[in-house]
């Protein structure tokens, strides 16, 4: 039995004038007598709570969904797992080449190589989640429109994809750093702190374009063109200390500025990331996440109908 | 206290809002800038309801068959049973944990094996992991694709793939079992399996709801029918019945312009008839209500001048008679074709469908009736209850609505 997961009946509450209507006519019915039922379905009020719970009972399928995403990206491929480990490392080469050798970016003490490496794997954090997050719903269009089951378990289920490729990246890192005799400090620690601020900001932002999505097909269209403009505004290929004063403040209240010296400063052992920087990243997280959430959760109730 | 309901639903209804085209924002954009433009302006748009005030209650252990046409409200209702849409107004009681089953291997992705997908499947449907553990060997010997369980589902064969679809759904533990359409897939011996595999589900205590466009699976599996029509439940009741009203309404509809030239004929009607029937129309529809005027518009043709009166017949649809009424004489003065319009007064019939036949004949006021033509079951009619009635009529009480009796005195005194 799973009562515990499903809202009871409130035996007193009041009846909606509809009902009020349909109960006078139900004969020998009065409410609040009788078993009480393990679930009532009804309008839905204007401001539904999350329902972490009923989210709870569905952690299998949330990691089925993950287990799915997982498998099926490797299946038919020649390389298979190789290819976690050949992606970032391409991807950062390129970045390297481009930013490093063609544009002249350099970093004090840190071979550009290392450095971009760095900004990358906190990138693609955010990249991914945001990514997947708001394209999580259309992408499963068909289980939405025939099948009851928390939505928030179609976005939630795609972390588990991201942070694999994450785990890997990060454990190329450590290679990448042992190597190039770079050596950490103490800030290390502080690393799931600043994975925790990526995942809260990208993730409020990719409910919130998920959930839009389903309804306005547009927002598809805008996100890839969004995350691009991010890319370049965030310090990812450089770091803040180069941006110049006249743009600085701006750069600043980008969120991600904060989270990216972060990952930086735990990791190369670099400048400290500045206090303004950081509470506008804290700041941003908590207000983003509650946001995506709230979107998330008062849009849902209609996926069906539109998607 | 007892507790033999299953779900009971009250006044539910769910309604949709149809934007007009001028006012239509596909995009995010085009509906902010209307916004922007007009923020006070009311959208055209009108509300469509696809279900209405919808009662009913299912008790534990009963297999409810739902029929109705395309777009009756079937979907919608198992939809909002099964919590994939919520509705707009009323309530759902539901006492037991409900498995729903909207549409076979959804949630089947063709590149993981038969395994991957009995527990992806699984998950989706709402099943624990230790649950599909547990049935794992009967969903597999169920479906018969041993062989195949690690083979991925897009290189089965479409039999094979529904099978092992519907026998993860039949397998999942739930009180109440919620179906749409998914009796019919597979070859005749998978459906008899899957018959019987629901009606031991039914033995078993659990609720069933089931949605078929196949009228003999649900006479043979339901214990009761409800008929939905645009969004309304019209009829519930015992499946013959209800079945028999259905296909009933669904001649109704069909009918527009009918050719009675070909029909069989009454036996008895005379060998070369003076006024024989031709066609037939129902310029207000064949659907009225209760309190409404029937108007038939008849074409016949003359083969001589002559007098002849009118009869409309009404049966059930089980051929019970109801009544027949006949209209005055009327003279055919030259030969041809003519037509003839009956207005009949209300009938106040018991809400359902009607079979009408129509006969010509002469001699009424001789008391002496010469049948000149007759068409038995010429068209189906359909009478719904005038919403100014306050008390709906039961079939029970008889075929027709009597005109209440006018109360000529009044007297209370004491005895």
């Amino acid at each position: 039995m799973t009562a515990d997961t499903i809202t009871p009946a409130e035996a007193d509450e009041p009846l909606r004038p509809s009902e009020r209507a349909s109960a006078g006519r139900t004969v020998g019915r009065a409410p609040g007598r009788g078993p009480i039922p393990l679930l009532v379905i009804k309008p839905p009020a204007r401001w539904a709570p999350f329902r972490l719970k009923e989210l709870w009972e569905f952690r299998d399928l949330v990691r089925r969904f993950a287990a799915r995403d997982i498998t099926l990206r490797y299946r038919q491929t020649a390389l298979g797992v190789i290819w976690v480990v050949l992606q970032p490392l391409l991807a950062a080469g390129v970045f390297s080449f481009v930013f490093g050798q063609v544009a002249g970016f350099e970093e004090t003490g840190i071979p550009y190589f290392v450095f971009a490496y760095a900004g990358m794997l906190g990138w693609n954090l955010v990249n991914s989640t945001l990514s997947k997050f708001s394209g999580s719903l259309l992408g499963n269009a068909g289980l939405v429109s025939k099948i009851f089951f928390p939505r928030l378990a179609l976005p939630l289920s795609t972390l588990g994809s991201t942070l694999l490729d994450f785990l890997v990246s990060a454990a190329m890192m450590g290679v990448i750093l042992a190597i190039s005799g770079v050596a950490p400090g103490l800030a290390i620690v502080l690393l799931p702190v600043w994975m925790l601020l990526a995942l809260l900001i990208a993730g409020g932002i990719g409910l919130m374009a998920g959930a839009l999505t389903v309804k306005y097909r547009d927002v598809g269209y805008v996100m890839p063109v969004l995350t691009q403009i991010l890319l370049y505004a965030t310090p990812v290929a450089y770091s803040l200390a180069r941006v110049p004063e006249s743009a600085e403040r701006w750069v600043k209240l980008n969120p991600l500025t904060g989270v990216m010296e972060g990952f930086r400063w735990s990791l190369l052992d670099v400048a400290r990331p500045e206090a303004g920087a950081l509470a506008s990243s804290v700041i941003a997280a908590v207000v983003l996440f509650l946001a995506g959430a709230t979107v998330f959760t008062r849009m849902e109730r209609q996926f069906a109908d539109v998607i | 206290m007892s507790s033999d309901v299953a779900l009971r639903v009250s006044g539910l209804g769910k309604s949709y809002t149809i934007r007009h085209q001028d006012h239509d924002h596909v995009t995010l954009a085009q509906s902010a800038l209307h916004r922007l433009r007009h923020p006070r302006s009311a959208q055209a748009k009108e509300t469509f309801w696809a279900l209405r005030d919808v009662d009913f209650e299912v008790p534990r252990g009963e297999v409810l068959g739902i029929i109705g046409r395309n777009g009756a409200g079937k979907s919608t209702l198992l939809k909002i049973l099964s919590r994939i849409t919520p509705p707009t107004t009323g309530r759902v009681e539901v006492f037991g944990r409900v498995g729903s089953l909207l549409e076979v291997g959804t949630g089947f992705h063709p590149e993981l094996t038969g395994r991957e997908n009995v527990y992806l499947n699984g998950s989706i449907l709402g099943m624990k992991k230790s649950e599909i553990d547990k049935q794992f060997d009967a969903i597999v010997d169920f479906a018969g694709v041993e062989q195949f369980l690690d083979t991925p589902v897009k290189r089965y064969s479409s039999g094979m793939y529904v099978r092992l679809a519907f026998a993860v759904a039949a397998h999942l533990e739930s009180d109440i079992l919620i179906i749409d359409e998914v009796l019919s897939v597979g070859d005749a011996a998978f459906q008899k399996k899957s018959l019987d595999a629901m009606r031991d589900a039914a033995q078993g205590g659990r609720t069933v709801l089931l949605v078929s466009h196949q009228l003999p699976t649900v006479s043979v599996l339901a214990d009761r029918v409800l008929l939905l029509d645009d969004g309304a439940a019209i009829a519930a009741g015992n499946p013959a019945e209800v079945i028999s009203e259905y296909e009933g309404r669904a001649r109704i509809a069909q009918q527009d312009d009918i050719d009675l030239g070909e029909m069989p004929r009454f036996v008895n009607v005379v060998r070369q008839p003076p006024v024989r029937l031709a066609r037939l129309r129902f310029p207000y529809g064949p659907t009225l209500s209760e309190r409404d005027e029937l108007v038939i518009d008849i074409d016949v043709d003359a083969h001589q001048p002559c007098r002849a009166s009118f009869g409309v017949g009404f049966n059930t649809p089980d051929h019970a008679p109801v009544g027949l009424a006949y209209s005055p004489a009327l003279a055919f003065d030259s030969t041809g074709p003519h037509s003839v319009q009956l207005r009949l007064e209300p009938l106040q019939l018991v809400p359902g469908p009607y079979v009408v036949s129509l006969s010509v004949v002469d001699g009424l006021d001789q008391g002496m009736v010469m049948e000149f033509d007759g068409v038995a079951g010429a068209a189906w009619i359909s009478i719904h209850a005038d919403p100014r009635e306050t008390l709906a009529w039961s079939r029970h009480w008889g075929a027709r609505r009597l005109p209440a009796p006018e109360v000529r005195t009044a007297q209370v005194s004491l005895r």
